[in-house]
This record gives structure tokens, C-alpha cells and sequence, in this order.
């Protein structure tokens, strides 16, 4: 080991252009000479990728050498001299280049491309002119386009074959839709079978055309604009909780093209959410002004009619009956200023904690869960240390599309690292087909398989008894329910062989790194707590929980779940999770925020708050950037709720289902029209900037809510998000030590950071656990609260695609994204459909007791028979009009993932 | 479902042991006896060439005819064997009969009647199936002909006298005596030295030193090590590699196996094109039997070495002659070059240690182990040891396979053993090393063929094609033929090689339609030297080799092009015309064979050819029986 980093740090020297240079043992001339600010072309050179060397623009001259050396290829060694702009080097390049313009349209005068066209810059750069350009008079491949993708074309007349997108497609994103196709002068970048490119396996991510360095994949945009005309702004994305950096260029204060950058999380990498789905932002249907409902219409109005309309509702309900008690539903969407700042007002100005936010119906389990056995309810480890696991464990997440780019990661690992795969889902998900071990659950079976896999461990004594020892406690409990169970029952009650549950196990237990990935297909459960600890007790078995490539990874859906929690919009606690039941804590915050008399009682979580609206216990409800109507359980329900308050205040950036039903609805400002933060799903605080200005009289969320604390009388002076920040910072040990400048120059910074000297931290429960020793908690199977009866016969479980964000309140108004999945459909095995004569295509009616929807039919083998699966994107398509609130009784996380339901074939099409 | 067969370790066993390789070679010599001159047991064998060439002119059928007609005739002691290639093609196909070793050439199907009854039943030799010396004597023994005089045959040692689909046959020529030799005697870094000192280098172009390849892949670490054999034979006119593996094939295997031994490695690969039916299908049944017997598999001859060997099939990319691109293939990948370093012998097949040699470089490691180092080292120059095969081609009368010591001159290749220019034409070039070597000129007849040697006049040894040109050919049309065909074989994962190729091309073409600029040719000698420092892989740093090696030498004829718009050896099509001269007596026969109606005239008056309508086909020059057309 210690010879191996003698070897690493070894110092080589040699000259470039005659000067003599120092360089580390393994670099290559390239990575040497960039250091040292020397500029060598390249074309199919990218730092991420394997070298290919297939270009030859990078050559350069090695004294002794029978031939140029590629600089990105030639290990620089001991006493080597190197001339990187000798002669033979610039006529050689020439040369390439005269080649490559050979057989390139010369249409740089219309090519969108002109001006980050790399071909024309170095064509440029090395004198390639007209004459040269003549230089060969014969023929130019004809080849064709394909422009069958929503987001981009492959212009394969344009292409001179550097390969990157085939790499990156096959190495990085691993889904291997792009790659080569004849040979010689009539290579082309094809698709395998040479089918259109939009019906293979692409996945649109675009990272093909973000590597491209000439026209020949470009994006499809309307608008037409010049590369220098551009202006970019360096942000996080907007959508799931990945928090890739990106660029937004924007040409005249509307972003015309996404492009990524290297962040923590996602190494360069999109998806094509993130790459593609920006043109909501120039949308015709952003709220531009405030709008008051009178007689059942939405008026426009301004500010301040708004906000006095709100002021003098409020006082009327006050004066009527006795109090308007507030209520607030935040946002994982908005910032973390503005989650502060929401919560603050909540508790500061309304003294309420009936705060809550959609992190309910997401991961309350995993928080709560996590809290209890850990100390602490959040992604223990850091994405990339994913590369390096021995084992991956991916339970009740469908990575690749709600994760894109963790889901590549994880693939990623597979290839270069060869990390083993376990997959436990009802659907046979694209992950599973990558799987070394797929088990095909049947849904609501998290905890037996777990247990089953825990006792394979304990009877072939597979557990980590040192680290237990050392680092737990109540093992002796969950050993004598181990005993208790039944195997063979546990693997009937999953539907998996008794003979793969134990390979599973023993593939995790025998791993050095093993990391479990889980998401809603963990929480979102009556017994979603209990199956979060299961998670937890597996891990600790095996000791796989404080070191580096392992631990207990839930994956966050929306890209401030982590920091909306974090800000204390729930009702239990402040920020960082301190306990609004703490005097001391209540008795901190009061004082830096001048106030006194704080509510000392956990507040409603949001269902309760909905059912507290329902029965006007509550009268006001302020919901800032969510949309309750479609996304949580049982649509009509929360209709109803919402529709019998006295007062509905929402802020958003369009008006959704929700904010339809709103007395009051204020225009807010989307993630590119404002400065602040987001945290990611591995605890990474980065930031977000202002690219545009906002539409019409939109405003940034915590502007308009200090507005409103400034209307209720409260004393609030934020000049600007980085202020907020500050105050947030001092009270919050876990931020304390980030600041804006950090978050600037350091790639974000990962909580715990309690002082400003620290670095961050990568993964959590190094060598002690948040709450001390980590607690075994043995859970018993519970079955599902709703099981198929004769009169709804099927399950029905929900989840996400994906095309498709959440309620789609953004990527519901992207042409490219409603192309690809554009419609509300339901998912079932082929003998399901065929039961009712059903065939793929088919218009079907799913019904529950709560109500029912009319989508297509998707027939698909990737189904367990019995079994329907309904996106929840959809509105009056989606699954939540068919759910129900049956809550977890410890987190009232409600059971999203399985109800009963009945399917019918429509007669006649519509 | 693991099968004894396929799997030759669970028949390990039956494994046979030294006692049993030299009893079963007693007993098969003495079977044999017949072919090495032994005339007393009575016993008459038939060798019929069974060699891709001779089976394309029916030497199947002959084999057929000669079974019936000995079942007819109840002839017990009549054996026909099946062999590999004599070499001699150009007059396949070859019959040989022992005790006798009479020599048949050209035999037909027809003929074997008159070759039984007549010459096996009646001891009449059938003489006009004889062949004749350059007196015009006939010849009837093999030995005797001027081709093999000057020939030295190791590589091919067993070509043409053994049924390569017998392993008995081979053991009996010593055959895996030299694999049981090193496993009993030598360790292995002892078989590199021997290797090393034996001076054997790459039969398959570069000529490599193959004991330092072995010595490479024996001092790389890992915990797994593969050989490959690459017989993806792609230069046109080149076919030693699979004469070999259709006449000896298991010496390739039992090199493979010593080669395995000598590095570490204990499995092995033979990439061989699907274009090879017949090489394949040989190797196939020698693996079979080489695994039935033991010799590959576990604990070959009761040692403790384990090795096995599979046939991977090329689809016939000459790219895949490149020895990364090759083992990217083996694997399943798009057969493009990899970038090296590293190499294979470090880094080669599935990221492992790999000895990757080719075919006759394999063939010749038996002999060398067998009669030892010094043996070999008496043959050939000082820095190019032992033998090469060459494939003769094009204008040469013995068209066929010879085996040579280094160092003998192109002259004696060409005249002694090929038989010189055919209908007395002369020798203008030789083209060696294929499509990547060079054109070699009568200048250089004399000298001698080495390694070093050919790499200074501008050609190279390559894997043996030697295409002989005469002075009928178009220089200029010989590089075009070579650039359409590296055209058509560039990977085209490199910027040079894709496009450079193809932009030499155009410039040939534009030369050759008449439509060339002196300042062409200046580009393309630009271009193809471009070619030669920046291509990725040997093949695209040789693709312009053609143009090179004929303007080096030629560049006259190239300038006539241009210049004077006119192809000195009249090939060129578009820059020649026919036209009739006084001499014509008005036949007619010319208009009669036009197939354009180019040729007008009345009967006994001079004719004329319209050059508009003219294609340029040459029948009417066939036709005319009074020299009266001429090409110009």
C-alpha cells in the first residue's frame, strides 16, 4: 500500500518546448501541459472518458520517436522531451485538420454551432484557409440525419467521428444506445439495428450533445441566436435530488440551452429533465401578477392589493370566530432561505408549528426511522462513492428514472468497478435488468425479505459481530426475533425462492462496501417506518454503516426535499432537527428573532392538516410552491379539504390544480429567476443563481414572504437570500460553518459543517454514530392495510416515470417531455390484461373506493401478474384520485404505495 | 452442458503419457513406411492435395472417384490420403502416388481411372499428367522440379505429406515430442531463452523478436495469461498461414501449448477467418483430437500444466490483422486498434497478459525445439534467422507456396523457383508485404530478401505475399488497386487512415482519368508521409505504402499520366485508344466482335474505331489476326 503511493507521488522530469518540467508518474503530456496553461487541441479527448486516441489533432512530437504521440495517450517519462508547436506538429495538425474539412459541409455561416464549433476554431486557429479547404476536391460523405428524438439531431454529415458521444452513451450513461456503424470513409454514429434514434434505448439525456464538438448533435430550439450572444449562469437543477450543476444560457433574458457542469454529484452528467426540460421557464401560462378570486373568477390585482386583501380576510375569519388558525405547507421545490424564512413565519409571525411540507409523503418514514435507529434520517453516504462499492442494494427505487444520474453512477460501478447488483422490486425495472440478483417482490413485502435476508446472515453466522459489538445495541432483541421467524414463510410471503434470498444475502453480507439504495418503494408504507429501520437493522448486521461506498442511502425525490427538512418545515422541529419541544431551543430562536410566546407543541402534519381543514379546525392555510391536489393521496378528499377553508393563499409559478382553488394566488419567481441554495439528496449545499429576471410581477418566494410577515406586522429586512442565509447559519449547528463564498469556490459543502474551518462531511457515523451507538430495532411483518377483496381484485401501486417531474407542474409544459410520456397510463403484466381482453393501447378504466380514471393501457411483461402500476404525474389521470390516507402511525407517511383497485376495459374508444 | 469433448479436463484420465506418444509414433512410422521410400510391404499410398486450391478445382472429386473405383477393383492395400498444400498450385490439382512418388499435375476427375488402373493395377505411369522441366523432359518425381530445389521447409515441414486430420499422423512425424520435450526438460523461462536465442522473429509483418515477446508476457504478473494465434490472413494474395493450418494444423496447437508453458498462460485463442472454411474445420478436429488424447486440457502428459484452446471466427476484416483490433474481436468488440502501450504481451486479451503470434511464426517453434537453436540459427542472415513462406501471385508461371531461407535473393524466388515471367514477358515489380508493404523493382532483383533489407528499399517482409508484376501493369493502377482496397478495409477510427486513404484515392483517380496535376502527386506524397506519423495503428501508418513505394520508384510513369496523358503500359483506360493501322485488310473481323459498333468499314477497305463510342474492351485487338490494331 504505502509502495503503491511512492509510486503515485513520483515525480518525473522532462521538458516541454524545451523548458524543463516536473510532473507526477502517470500523467499523461496533455494533462501536463494543461497544467501548465500549453494548449493542445483535442477532439475526442474528455477527462471522464477512456482514452481513445482516434482523432490525432493532439499529436506531438517526442524526441526519438518513430512516429507523432498523441498527448493524451504518451505517459509523460523520465528525461523526455517534448515539442508541442514544432513544425512537423502544426503541419501535422494542418493536415488533420484539411482532412476533417474535407469532408465537412462548409456551412458555418448557418450552423447553429459557429463560435463553440471546435473544427472551426482550430481551423481558425491553425490557418486552415479557403486554399487549404480546396486542398481536397473530391467527394463528401453523404450521410444521414436523424431527427427522430424531441430534444436533438444527429446530423451525421457534420460529424467527424471523435466518438465521444459513443463513449459516453456506453461508458458513462451506460445505456448503449449510440455507437458505430459501417467502416472506413462510411463510418457513421448509429443506433444498433440502425432503428431511429427515439425507438432504441435512448434515454435523451443529452450528455451526447453536451460532449460534441462540432454541429453535428445539436439541440432542437426555436429560437435562432449566436453562440457569443449567449450569457451563462452557473446553477443547480431544479428537478429530483441529484443537484447536477449546470449552465442555463440565456440570450435576451430567456434561457435558450442547458448545459451541464462538473458537480460533486453528477460529473458533467444531465438527464434529459435536467438537459432539456428548461422551457417552462418562458412559458405563456407563468403567473405574471397576483390574482384575487371574486365571485368564483380570478382578478388580476398588484401587490398590494393582494396582500392587504389577505391581511383583511385573515382579520375578518379572526374577528368571526374567535381565530383564522394558520396553517403552512412549504416547499422542497423553493430554497432553503425560503424554507427558513417560511417556517419562520409559521412560528414567528402565526406561532403555529403546523408546518409541513410534501418531504410527508416522501421520506417522513426514512427521518423518522433513520432518526431512531442512527440519529440521524438522511443519506449516509456521498453519490460518487457509489463507484467504488462492492455491492449495490437497490430496494423500492426505480434509480434510473427517478435518479438519472445516481441510476448511471450505479452503472458505472457495474462496468468499470465490478460492483455487484441486488435489485428487490415488484417491477422488473430497468435496474433489474442490469442485476446480478433480481428479486421480484411482491409489493408490500420490504420487511419479510429483509428479515429473510437477515436470517440467512444469522444462521451462516454472515454478520459483523466485532462492529456489533463495538458499535450497536439490542442485538440480543433481534436475535430473538430472528429466531422467531420462519424462512421459508418470509420468502412465501415476498413470492422470491428461498434459494435467491439467500445468494442476495450473502452476496451484501460477504461484500467489504456494500450500499443500500432505497426510496418510496421503502416509505411510503402504514409500516413505512418499520421498514426504514429493517433497512437500518440489515446494514448494521453486517456492519456496512460509517465507512466509505456503503451505508443506508435513501434517495430524495424533489431537489430540496433535504433542505426543506434541514429548514425545519415540519412540524416537530426547527432547523437542523432541533426539537421545537427543547425550551432551551424554542428560548435560542425566540430571541434572534426578537419574538416571544412560540408554540411549544408538535404541530399537524400535512394530512392532518387536511383533515383538520376539512373540519375548519383550520381556516387559513398558506401553501407556497406545492400542489397538494395532485400529489397526495386521494384527490377528491384533498379537494374537498382545501375548498372548505376560509382563506387559501398559494404562491407558485403557475396555477395549478391547487392554486385554482385559492382565494389568493401570488406569482413567484421559478429556481433560474433567484439566488440561494439547495441541498441535495447526499446532504451537499449548493448554489442556486439568478440567470433571468422573473415574469411580469413575480417575485422571489422569500420576498413575497417577507412581504407578508412585513403585512402581519412582523419586522423583516432581508436585503438579499445570502442574508437569510447568515441568520440560518447561526442557528443551526449543522450549516454553521457554510457560507455563501464556501458554497461558491468549494463544489458546495456537505452537513454536519459546524464551523467555518470545516471541510464538510462525506459520509456519516464515522466511528460514532449521530445518537451514539446505532439501535437494532426488530420488526415484524405487517401485511398491507388495503388487500384485493372481491370487488377491487388487484393491487395498485404508484410511482414516477422518467419523463416526467412530480405534478408535472414544469415538465408538464415541455413539448419534448409530453412526447415522450405525455398521458396518464397504468402498467399490467400480459395475463392481467388479457383476463379482461385487454391489449396494449387499450383505453381502461382503473377504479378504488375513492374514485376512478380513465388511461391506457400498458402491457408489459416487466409487471408481476395481478398487479397495476399508475404514475402518479397525471392529475385526473393519476394514481393519488385513487389513493387513500392510510398513514404510518408514527410519521403519518400514508400508503401511497398499494391499494386495491379494479380494472375494466373501455368500451368503444372516446 | 459439459461434455468430455468440449471439455478435454474431464477425460484427463485417459490422458496419455510420453510411453504412449512414442508407441503410437512406432507403430503410425511404420504405417507411413511407404511414404519415406520403404518399398517392401506393398502397401501403395495416394496423397491427394486437399488445399483450398486444389479443392476448387475439384480435387474432392477425384478423392471420391479414387474411393469407388478401389472398392471396385477390391484394391486392399490402396490407401488415399487427404493432405494439405505441395505448394505447387499453379498446376493443382496434385496427385502424388507412393512407393513411386510419382507426380501428377492438373489431374482431373476424368483421369483417375487410367492413374488406377493403369499406373497402381499395371504399373503403367500416366505420362501425360507428368510434368515438364524447362527441356521439356517430363519429371515425375517431386523432388526433381526446379521449384522445390531451392526450398527449405520447416514452417511447411509436414505440409503435403501428412493427413492433417489424423493426429497420429503428426505424432508419428515427432509431433508433440517438442511440448512433451520442455514440459519434462525445460522450465519455462528456459523455452523463452531458447526462443530468444533461436533468433525467430514475427512471421505476420514486423518482425518482432518472438522471444522477447514471450520473455514480456513471461515477466508480466497476473493471475491469468492467454495465447492467441492470428490467422486472419488478410493481404490479398497471401495464403501460407492458412496452408499451414490446412496441412499441419496441429502444429500450431502444440506450439500454442509450449508457447502457454513458456509464459504462464492456460487458455488459448486461434483467431482465424470465417473465409477459411476448410483451415477451420481442420483445426476444429485437431483441437477435438489433441483434447481426446490429453494433449490439451489438464495435466498434459503428466505434467502439471493445463492449457485449452478455442477458434474465434474473424468476419473478415483486415483490420482485425492488427493485433489489438484482433484481440478486441476475440472479445467481441468492434475490431478497431487499441492504443499501445500497453501491449498485449502486458495488457492484451480481457485486459490480461497476452503472446499473440501469428500462424508460421507458431509452425516454426516445434522444429526449433525439436532439432534445437543451432539448427535454426544456420539458416538465413545474420539479423533474419531460419525460413519464410511466400505466396507467389500474379504474373510468375509457378504461382504457389515456397518456403525459403532468408537472405536468398527476389531473382531466384522469382526465376528458379516461380519459373519466371509467363508468355516472355518481363518483370517489372514485386509487391511483398501486401497491401501495406511496397513495390520492388528489377533494380532490386539482387538483392537479398531480409527484414532490414526490404525495409530499406521502401517494401517490407510482411506476412509473405509476393505479387509479381510484368510489364504489362500500370504502376500507377497498382497503387489505386491498393488504396481501394485500404479504402475499403480502414476501421476508420482514426482521422488519417479514414480519410486520408480515401483523399489519396481520389487523387489516383483524378491521375488516372486523365484529369491529374503535377501538383497532385506532391500532395498526395504529403499526405500519405502525414499518414505514416499520425495513423493510430501499423495499418493506417503503412496504408500509403503503395503510392510511396511506386512514386519512390515509378514516379516517371506517374508524371506520364499527368503530363503527357498517356499510361505507359496502356492499362489505363482512359487515356488509351485503339485505333487501326494500314495493316488492315478490310476482314471484318473487328466490327463483327465490337460489342459497341465502335468499328466501321467496308468489306476488304480499311476500317476505323470511333473513339467516342469506343469502350476501350480490347476484343477487337483479340480478334485481328493482322496485328493491324494497335493501343496507344
Amino acid at each position: 500500500m504505502n509502495d503503491k503511493k511512492k509510486i503515485a507521488e513520483k515525480t518525473i522530469q522532462f521538458s516541454v518546448n524545451g523548458q524543463t518540467v516536473q510532473a507526477k508518474e502517470g500523467q499523461s503530456i496533455l494533462q501536463v501541459c494543461r497544467e501548465l496553461g500549453i494548449d493542445i487541441p483535442t477532439f475526442c479527448y474528455d477527462e471522464r472518458l477512456k482514452i481513445d486516441g482516434s482523432c490525432r489533432i493532439c499529436l506531438v512530437e517526442v524526441e526519438g520517436a518513430r512516429t507523432l504521440l498523441p498527448a493524451c495517450a504518451t505517459l509523460v517519462a523520465e528525461g523526455m522531451q517534448v515539442q508541442t508547436h514544432s513544425e512537423k506538429v502544426i503541419e501535422a495538425r494542418k493536415e488533420i485538420l484539411a482532412l476533417l474539412l474535407s469532408d465537412h459541409p462548409r456551412e458555418c455561416l448557418k450552423c447553429e454551432k459557429a463560435g463553440e464549433c471546435k473544427l472551426q476554431d482550430y481551423g481558425y486557429e491553425y490557418g486552415v484557409d479557403e486554399e487549404q479547404f480546396g486542398y481536397f476536391v473530391g467527394e463528401r460523405c453523404e450521410r444521414d440525419l436523424d431527427d427522430s428524438n424531441p430534444f436533438f439531431i444527429i446530423d451525421r454529415k457534420k460529424c467527424i467521428l471523435c466518438g465521444k458521444c459513443v463513449r459516453i452513451c456506453n461508458d458513462l450513461q451506460c445505456v448503449g444506445a449510440l455507437h458505430y456503424a459501417n467502416r472506413g470513409y462510411k463510418t457513421v454514429i448509429s443506433t444498433p439495428f440502425l432503428q431511429d434514434l427515439n425507438d432504441g434505448s435512448c434515454v435523451s439525456c443529452g450528455n451526447c450533445v453536451s460532449v460534441c464538438p462540432t454541429g453535428a448533435l445539436m439541440p432542437k430550439k426555436p429560437e435562432s441566436y449566436r453562440s457569443w450572444e449567449v450569457k451563462k449562469t452557473t446553477t443547480t437543477c431544479s428537478y429530483c435530488g441529484v443537484g447536477c450543476q449546470m449552465d442555463l444560457c440565456v440570450v435576451n433574458n430567456r434561457v435558450v440551452e442547458v448545459k451541464p457542469r462538473k458537480g460533486a454529484a453528477n460529473n458533467a452528467m444531465l438527464c434529459v429533465k435536467g438537459k432539456f426540460g428548461y422551457n417552462f421557464l418562458s412559458h405563456p401560462d407563468r403567473l405574471k401578477t397576483p390574482l384575487i378570486k371574486r365571485e368564483g373568477e380570478f382578478v388580476e390585482a398588484s401587490w398590494e392589493e393582494a396582500l392587504n386583501y389577505i391581511k383583511e380576510k385573515a382579520a375578518t375569519v379572526k374577528s368571526e370566530q374567535g381565530d383564522y388558525r394558520f396553517a403552512g405547507l412549504s416547499s422542497a421545490r423553493c430554497t432553503n432561505e425560503e424554507n427558513y424564512l417560511m417556517q419562520k413565519m409559521a412560528r414567528g409571525v402565526f406561532k403555529t408549528n403546523d408546518i409541513d411540507h410534501c418531504a410527508r409523503l416522501c421520506h417522513s418514514s426514512t427521518v423518522a426511522g433513520l432518526a431512531n435507529t442512527l440519529g440521524s434520517g438522511a443519506m449516509t453516504n456521498s453519490i460518487e462513492e457509489v463507484l467504488r462499492s462492492d455491492v449495490v442494494f437497490i430496494i423500492g427505487s426505480n434509480t434510473s428514472e427517478t435518479h438519472p444520474v445516481i441510476g448511471a453512477h450505479i452503472r458505472q460501478a457495474q462496468a468499470q468497478n465490478k460492483t455487484k447488483l441486488i435489485v428487490a422490486d415488484p417491477r422488473k425495472i430497468d435496474m433489474a435488468r442490469d442485476a446480478d440478483i433480481y428479486m421480484q417482490i411482491k409489493p408490500g413485502s420490504n420487511i419479510a425479505i429483509l428479515n429473510a435476508m437477515m436470517k440467512v446472515i444469522f444462521d451462516e453466522k454472515l454478520y459483523d459481530q466485532a462492529y456489533i459489538e463495538e458499535r450497536t445495541e439490542n442485538f440480543e432483541e433481534l436475535i430473538q426475533t430472528l429466531e422467531l421467524l420462519d424462512f421459508k414463510e418470509l420468502c412465501k410471503i415476498c413470492g422470491i425462492d428461498p434459494e435467491t434470498v439467500r445468494r442476495a444475502a450473502r452476496m451484501y453480507a460477504s461484500a467489504d462496501r456494500a450500499g443500500i439504495y432505497y426510496s418510496m418503494g421503502v416509505t411510503q408504507f402504514a409500516s413505512g417506518t418499520n421498514g426504514v429501520m429493517s433497512v437500518s437493522n440489515l446494514a448494521l448486521l453486517c456492519g456496512q454503516i460509517g465507512k466509505e461506498s456503503a451505508g443506508v442511502n435513501p434517495l430524495r425525490g424533489q431537489n430540496n426535499v433535504q433542505g426543506a427538512c434541514d429548514m425545519g418545515a415540519l412540524p416537530n422541529v426547527f432547523t437542523g432537527y432541533q426539537k421545537v419541544t427543547d425550551a432551551a431551543v424554542r428560548e435560542k430562536f425566540e430571541k434572534a428573532w426578537n419574538i416571544t410566546d412560540m408554540d411549544d407543541a408538535v404541530g399537524k402534519t400535512l394530512p392532518e392538516i387536511m383533515d383538520a381543514a376539512l373540519n375548519k379546525e383550520l381556516r387559513f392555510l398558506y401553501i407556497m410552491g406545492e400542489n397538494p391536489v395532485v400529489s397526495d393521496p386521494d384527490r377528491h378528499h384533498i379537494q374537498k379539504a382545501l375548498s372548505s377553508l376560509d382563506l387559501l393563499v398559494v404562491q407558485d409559478i403557475f396555477l395549478t390544480e391547487t392554486a385554482q382553488l385559492a382565494d389568493v394566488v401570488l406569482p413567484a419567481a421559478a429556481f433560474a429567476e433567484k439566488e440561494g441554495t439547495f441541498t441535495n439528496t447526499e446532504r451537499r449545499v449548493q448554489r442556486v443563481r439568478k440567470a433571468i429576471d422573473p415574469p411580469g410581477q413575480a417575485l422571489a418566494d422569500w420576498r413575497i414572504l417577507q412581504k407578508l410577515m412585513q403585512c402581519f406586522g412582523y419586522d423583516s429586512n432581508f436585503e438579499s437570500a445570502e442574508e437569510i442565509f447568515e441568520e440560518m447559519r447561526t442557528l443551526t449547528p449543522s450549516y454553521a460553518g457554510m457560507t455563501y463564498t464556501r458554497l461558491d469556490t468549494l463544489d458546495g459543502l456537505q452537513w454536519p459543517c459546524p464551523s467555518e474551518d470545516h471541510p464538510g462531511t462525506k459520509f456519516l457515523h464515522q466511528g460514532r454514530f449521530t445518537r451514539g451507538k446505532a439501535l437494532f430495532v426488530p420488526i415484524h411483518y405487517t401485511p398491507p392495510v388495503e388487500e384485493p377483496d372481491a370487488q377491487y381484485p388487484l393491487s395498485m401501486t404508484s410511482g414516477r416515470n422518467l419523463y416526467q417531474y412530480h405534478t408535472r407542474t414544469m415538465t408538464g409544459r415541455v413539448e419534448g417531455l409530453n412526447l415522450k410520456e405525455g398521458h396518464g397510463y397504468v402498467e399490467m403484466g400480459p395475463a392481467t390484461a388479457a383476463e379482461k381482453g385487454i391489449v396494449h393501447g387499450d383505453r381502461v378504466k382503473v377504479s378504488s373506493p375513492r374514485g376512478e380514471i380513465v388511461v391506457i393501457a400498458h402491457v408489459l411483461e416487466s409487471v408481476q401478474e395481478g398487479l397495476l402500476f399508475v404514475p402518479f404525474h397525471y392529475g385526473e389521470e393519476g394514481a393519488n384520485v385513487l389513493t387513500v390516507a392510510n398513514l404510518d402511525p408514527i410519521c403519518k407517511i400514508p400508503e401511497l404505495k398499494l391499494i386495491k383497485a379494479r380494472l375494466e376495459k373501455c368500451e368503444a374508444a372516446l | 452442458m459439459i461434455n468430455s469433448t468440449q471439455y478435454a479436463h474431464i477425460a484427463a484420465q485417459n490422458a496419455m503419457t510420453s510411453a504412449d506418444l512414442k508407441e503410437i509414433a512406432q507403430a503410425k512410422k511404420k504405417d507411413m513406411a511407404v511414404r519415406f521410400g520403404s518399398v517392401q510391404d506393398h502397401a501403395v499410398h495416394i496423397l491427394v492435395c486437399g488445399g483450398t486450391g486444389c479443392t476448387s478445382s475439384h480435387s474432392e472429386q477425384i478423392i471420391e472417384k479414387m474411393e469407388t473405383i478401389i472398392a471396385r477393383e477390391k484394391l486392399h492395400n490402396v490407401s488415399i490420403i487427404r493432405t494439405g498444400c505441395f505448394g505447387l498450385c499453379a498446376k493443382g490439382p496434385i496427385v502424388i502416388v507412393h512407393p513411386e512418388e510419382t507426380f501428377y499435375v492438373q489431374v482431373k476427375p476424368e483421369d483417375v481411372e487410367e492413374i488406377i488402373c493403369g499406373h497402381i493395377q499395371n504399373g503403367k505411369k500416366v505420362e501425360r499428367l507428368l510434368s515438364k522441366d524447362e527441356q521439356g523432359e517430363l519429371v515425375d518425381k517431386l523432388q526433381e522440379l526446379g521449384f522445390y530445389e531451392k526450398q527449405s521447409r520447416v514452417a511447411l515441414s509436414n505440409c503435403g505429406l501428412i493427413d492433417p486430420e489424423n493426429i497420429e499422423e503428426y505424432i508419428a512425424m515427432d509431433g508433440y515430442t517438442a511440448l512433451d520435450l520442455v514440459l519434462k526438460e525445460k522450465k519455462p523461462e528456459e523455452v523463452v531463452q531458447m526462443i530468444l536465442d533461436s533468433g525467430l522473429r514475427g512471421r505476420g509483418g514486423a518482425g518482432f523478436p518472438t522471444g522477447r515477446k514471450w520473455l514480456f508476457a513471461h515477466q508480466a504478473s497476473g493471475d491469468k495469461k492467454y495465447v492467441a494465434c492470428n490467422a486472419d490472413e488478410g493481404d490479398p494474395g497471401a495464403f501460407m498461414d492458412r496452408s499451414i493450418l490446412e496441412g499441419d494444423p496441429h502444429a500450431v496447437i502444440e506450439a500454442m501449448a509450449i508457447a502457454a508453458y513458456a509464459i504462464g498462460a492456460d487458455e488459448g485463442y486461434v483467431y482465424i477467418r470465417a473465409e477459411y472454411p476448410i483451415a477451420v474445420h481442420r483445426l476444429q478436429i485437431a483441437i477435438d483430437q489433441a483434447r481426446a488424447q490429453g494433449l490439451l486440457g489438464r495435466n498434459i502428459l503428466g505434467s502439471d500444466f493445463n492449457f485449452d484452446l478455442f477458434i474465434r471466427l474473424g468476419a473478415g476484416a483486415f483490420v482485425c490483422g492488427e493485433e489489438t483490433a484482433l484481440l478486441n474481436s476475440v472479445e467481441g468488440k468492434r475490431g478497431t486498434p487499441r492504443l499501445r502501450p500497453p501491449f498485449p504481451a502486458v495488457k492484451g486479451l480481457f485486459g490480461k497478459p497476452t503472446v499473440l503470434n501469428n500462424v508460421e511464426t507458431y509452425a516454426n517453434i516445434p522444429v526449433i525445439i525439436r532439432k534445437g537453436v543451432d539448427w535454426f540459427n544456420a539458416m538465413g542472415t545474420e539479423t533474419s534467422k531460419g525460413t519464410k513462406v511466400f505466396a507467389l501471385g500474379g504474373n510468375i508461371n509457378n504461382v504457389g507456396l515456397v518456403e525459403v531461407p532468408m537472405g536468398i535473393t527476389l531473382r531466384e524466388i522469382v526465376y528458379d523457383i516461380g519459373g519466371g515471367i509467363p508468355e516472355g514477358r518481363s518483370f517489372k515489380a514485386a509487391q511483398t508485404g501486401g497491401p501495406s508493404g511496397g513495390c520492388i523493382p528489377a533494380s532490386h532483383l539482387d538483392t537479398p530478401v531480409d527484414y532490414e533489407t526490404l525495409m530499406q528499399i521502401g517494401s517490407m517482409m510482411g506476412s509473405g505475399g509476393l505479387i509479381v508484376m510484368d510489364d504489362s501493369k500500370c504502376m500507377v493502377g497498382i497503387a489505386k488497386f491498393f488504396m481501394e482496397f485500404m479504402v475499403e478495409e480502414s476501421c476508420g477510427k482514426c482521422t488519417p487512415c479514414r480519410l486520408g486513404t480515401k483523399k489519396i484515392l481520389e487523387l489516383l483517380e483524378k491521375i488516372v482519368s486523365g484529369n491529374g496535376e503535377l501538383e497532385d502527386i506532391d500532395k498526395m506524397e504529403k499526405l500519405a508521409s502525414t499518414m505514416k506519423t499520425t495513423s493510430l495503428c501499423a495499418l493506417g501508418q503503412t496504408a500509403a505504402n503503395p503510392v510511396l513505394s511506386t512514386l519512390r520508384y515509378f514516379k516517371d510513369e506517374y508524371i506520364a499520366h499527368v503530363e503527357e496523358k498517356c499510361c505507359p503500359a496502356g492499362e489505363c483506360k482512359a487515356l488509351i485508344r485503339y485505333r487501326i493501322t494500314d495493316a488492315c485488310i478490310g476482314c471484318t473481323r473487328c466490327s463483327k466482335v465490337c460489342p459497341v459498333g465502335a468499328i466501321t468499314g467496308q468489306v476488304k477497305e480499311m476500317h476505323s474505331i470511333d473513339p467516342a463510342i469506343c469502350i476501350k474492351c480490347g476484343a477487337c485487338i483479340q480478334a485481328c489476326k493482322f496485328n493491324a490494331i494497335v493501343r496507344r
